[in-house]
């Protein structure tokens, strides 16, 4: 058997092949915290709580209201977006233009208060939930076995992310959204709702968070912790990519799940510092992130 | 001058009265502190329901104990040995705290009984795991109630063992009680003439184990130990289906595996894990009455912490009813020389190192099929006699032993 670096081959391209699964992950809850500090310029602190609600809400259609897989990956989204919408309405709007640590504070709190509700109604040891049965098993591809409900959430959040992409970069909508955080008054003295359009925006970067979560339930336990576990090393790569950088958060986030994976095979015990670890060098030689611009 | 005299003698008049009130109890109340994970990883493992527990034994025991009123008082150390030392001493120095008890994971365990020898206190661990507690950093006034990493090697490690699993592969948490019971567990199962093919330590609430798990699955090994605990362990033996690891043959050994996560995982997911506990609701009649006032009080049955955590405070009550006073050394005195015969332990005994020794069961989950009700989980294999289950106290290391 061949072997690169000492690991034999089929597990090095087994354990890349894993990078991309988490990266996916990585990648679709940083593009929903770079659309809103992009477009917002707020540090949604909540985006794990939402990712967390996301699942929850999967698990809870399941169970009462015996809605599966499917229709939970449009409805739990939806759901948690309007949540996100009237969170925007009522709290989050009146600190625009205040300095954002305001809102990273009322976000964070809200994250606390979202995760100790559910901590309290159903416990840490979290809620099991089933993948549907078109995509129980797994293919054998030689070198590893390949879980197919794995290959499907990389199928899936790299649709989403290209689709959100196209959404912002290439579509009227998208425009306005960006025209809007340019200059505000402008965009609003030719008829544009402005703030609508931002309130929609906070909703579009909840669900995000929120699909992730449905995407997440199968794979790991439905748990109130399942937001604090990933938010940090999220905000690490929207960092590294660029705040507000859509692409960059994107690539970064396939980027640092495949490194992560390689840290696990070559060195396990700083699996869960590497990324922060890469975050401190970008910072140093690009303080703007790799794909963001200095302002 | 004169107001100060009259306040000294105000003052010297409650202390009198008190004094005499009960005599033997300091500060006329005892309080015990629960310390444990209330919010993180281990929160169903024993968190706030080990503080019910407590309070249960309170009940049993009348609410007072030597004429002096009992208080539970209870905090969540976030599995942080920092945090968890400077609330115990908090509590030691400021809030007249007697003993802490429950203490889950073992960095933390550690640091509160290194703490509660040096302010001379009594520590009962119920929660945490690592035989060091009893060995090299056993303390005089620190007792280990429920289970330890030795009696899970012995239990589920040497069940797996026999079962034909020699070769084995260790997924291990990066803290104290997964070294521990990893290296427990090797012993075991090199005295039984198996070997240990690797090994992979991952952080603490990992969440992902699909890398750690790939690595096992082409380690060639038969079994793959399972050397973490609660939110750690379920989403690994998820994750391991997922992969295809227990179709291809290869068995996973849960080591640290309670009712809490049994539940919390699925009867479908965790159909055939063999598991060691020390107590389960539906073993006889008594076990069912407790259960069921546990189930009122909490909604859900109760695992070996959190009944072992009851057993800790009856039993410190107990003793302080026994020695007179609760004074650290006569109580500790008592407590090494009482037999442990309550709802979680029958003839129980309390070794010179402070660890309590009864008797365990290797218990497999049930398929889902087979369960007759949400509860309706274990089905018990074998007992693993208390003598075998824990070290003998003097090979433990300690030096109180000696």
């Amino acid at each position: 058997m061949s072997t690169i670096f000492g690991i034999p081959a089929p597990a090095l391209f087994g354990q890349i092949l894993i990078g991309l699964i988490n990266g996916s992950f990585y990648a679709l809850l940083s593009l929903g915290l770079a659309v809103i500090f992009g477009l917002l310029r707020i540090i949604n602190f909540a985006h794990g709580a939402q990712y967390m609600l996301g699942a929850f809400a999967a698990y809870l259609l399941l169970t009462y209201a015996g809605i599966g897989y499917w229709p939970s990956l449009i409805l739990a989204p939806l759901l948690v977006g309007l949540l996100a919408v009237v969170i925007e309405k009522t709290m989050l709007s009146r600190l625009y233009g205040v300095d954002p640590l305001y809102g990273l504070l009322l976000t964070f709190g809200l994250a606390l208060i979202l995760e100790g509700l559910f901590r309290y109604w159903f416990g840490a040891a979290g809620q099991p939930y089933a993948a549907p049965q078109q995509l129980v098993g797994a293919y054998n591809l030689g070198f590893m076995f390949m879980p197919i409900y794995r290959g499907w959430v990389v199928i899936a959040s790299l649709v989403v992310c290209i689709g959100t992409w196209l959404l912002i970069e290439k579509t009227r909508l998208g425009a306005y959204l960006r025209a809007a955080t340019e200059n505000a008054t402008l965009v609003q003295a030719f008829g544009v709702n402005v703030p609508r359009l931002l309130t929609l925006t906070y909703g579009l970067g909840a669900a995000l968070a929120a699909i992730a979560g449905v995407l997440a339930a199968p794979i790991y336990q439905v748990s109130p912790l399942m937001g604090t576990n990933i938010i940090i090393v999220v905000f690490a790569v929207v960092v590294v990519g660029g705040m507000g950088s859509i692409l960059g958060a994107i690539i970064t986030g396939y980027m640092l799940g495949v490194l992560e994976g390689l840290t696990k095979v070559f060195y396990p015990e700083a699996s869960n510092i590497v990324i922060f670890v890469i975050m401190a060098i970008v910072l140093l030689v690009r303080p703007a992130g790799l794909f963001g611009r200095e302002e | 001058m004169r107001i100060l005299s009259k306040l000294a003698l105000a003052l010297s008049c409650t202390v009198m009265a008190q004094a005499a009130y009960a005599q033997q109890v300091s500060n006329n109340v005892v309080k015990i502190g629960i310390l444990n994970d209330q919010s993180g990883v281990y929160a169903d493992f024993g968190g706030k329901f080990s503080v019910e527990a407590a309070r249960m034994a309170v009940q049993d025991f009348g609410g007072k104990v030597l004429g002096a009123p009992i208080e539970i008082v209870n905090a969540d150390h976030q599995n942080k040995p920092d945090v968890a030392a400077s609330i115990a001493r908090q509590w030691y120095d400021t809030e007249n705290v007697d003993a802490i008890m429950e203490l889950t994971t073992s960095s933390v365990a550690l640091a509160v009984q290194g703490l509660s020898k040096d302010k001379k206190k009594i520590n009962i661990v119920t929660g945490a795991a690592t035989t060091e507690l009893t060995g090299k950093q056993c303390s005089p006034y620190g007792f280990h109630w429920a289970y330890d990493t030795h009696s899970l090697a012995v239990g589920t490690g040497g069940a797996l063992v026999d079962q034909g699993g020699k070769k084995w592969y260790f997924l291990t948490a990066d803290y104290a009680f997964g070294y521990s019971l990893e290296d427990q567990t090797s012993q075991f199962v090199k005295a039984k003439g198996g070997e240990v093919v690797g090994s992979v330590r991952h952080p603490l609430a990992a969440s992902d184990f699909s890398s750690f798990l790939l690595q096992a699955q082409s380690s060639g090994a038969d079994v793959i130990g399972l050397a973490n605990a609660g939110l750690d362990t379920q989403n690994a033996i998820k994750q391991a289906s997922e992969f295809g690891i227990t179709q291809g043959g290869q068995r996973l050994a849960a080591l640290l595996f309670t009712l809490a996560e049994v539940k919390g995982l699925g009867a479908q997911a965790a159909q055939g894990l063999t598991l060691t506990e020390g107590w389960y609701w539906d073993q006889s009649d008594e076990n069912r009455a407790f259960a069921k006032r546990f189930q009122e009080k909490t909604g859900r049955m109760p695992n070996m912490i959190h009944v072992g955590t009851y057993s800790a405070v009856l039993q410190y009550l107990k003793a302080i009813q026994k020695a007179g006073t609760d004074a650290t050394e006569p109580v500790a005195e008592a407590l090494h020389e009482m037999p442990v015969e309550d709802v979680f332990a029958k003839n129980g005994k309390v070794l010179p190192n402070g660890r309590m020794v009864y008797d365990m069961y290797l218990f497999q989950v049930k398929k889902p099929e087979e369960s007759k009700g949400e509860w309706d989980l274990y089905t018990q294999l074998a007992k693993v006699p208390g003598d075998e289950a824990f070290i003998k106290a003097a090979e433990s290391g300690c030096a109180l032993t000696q």
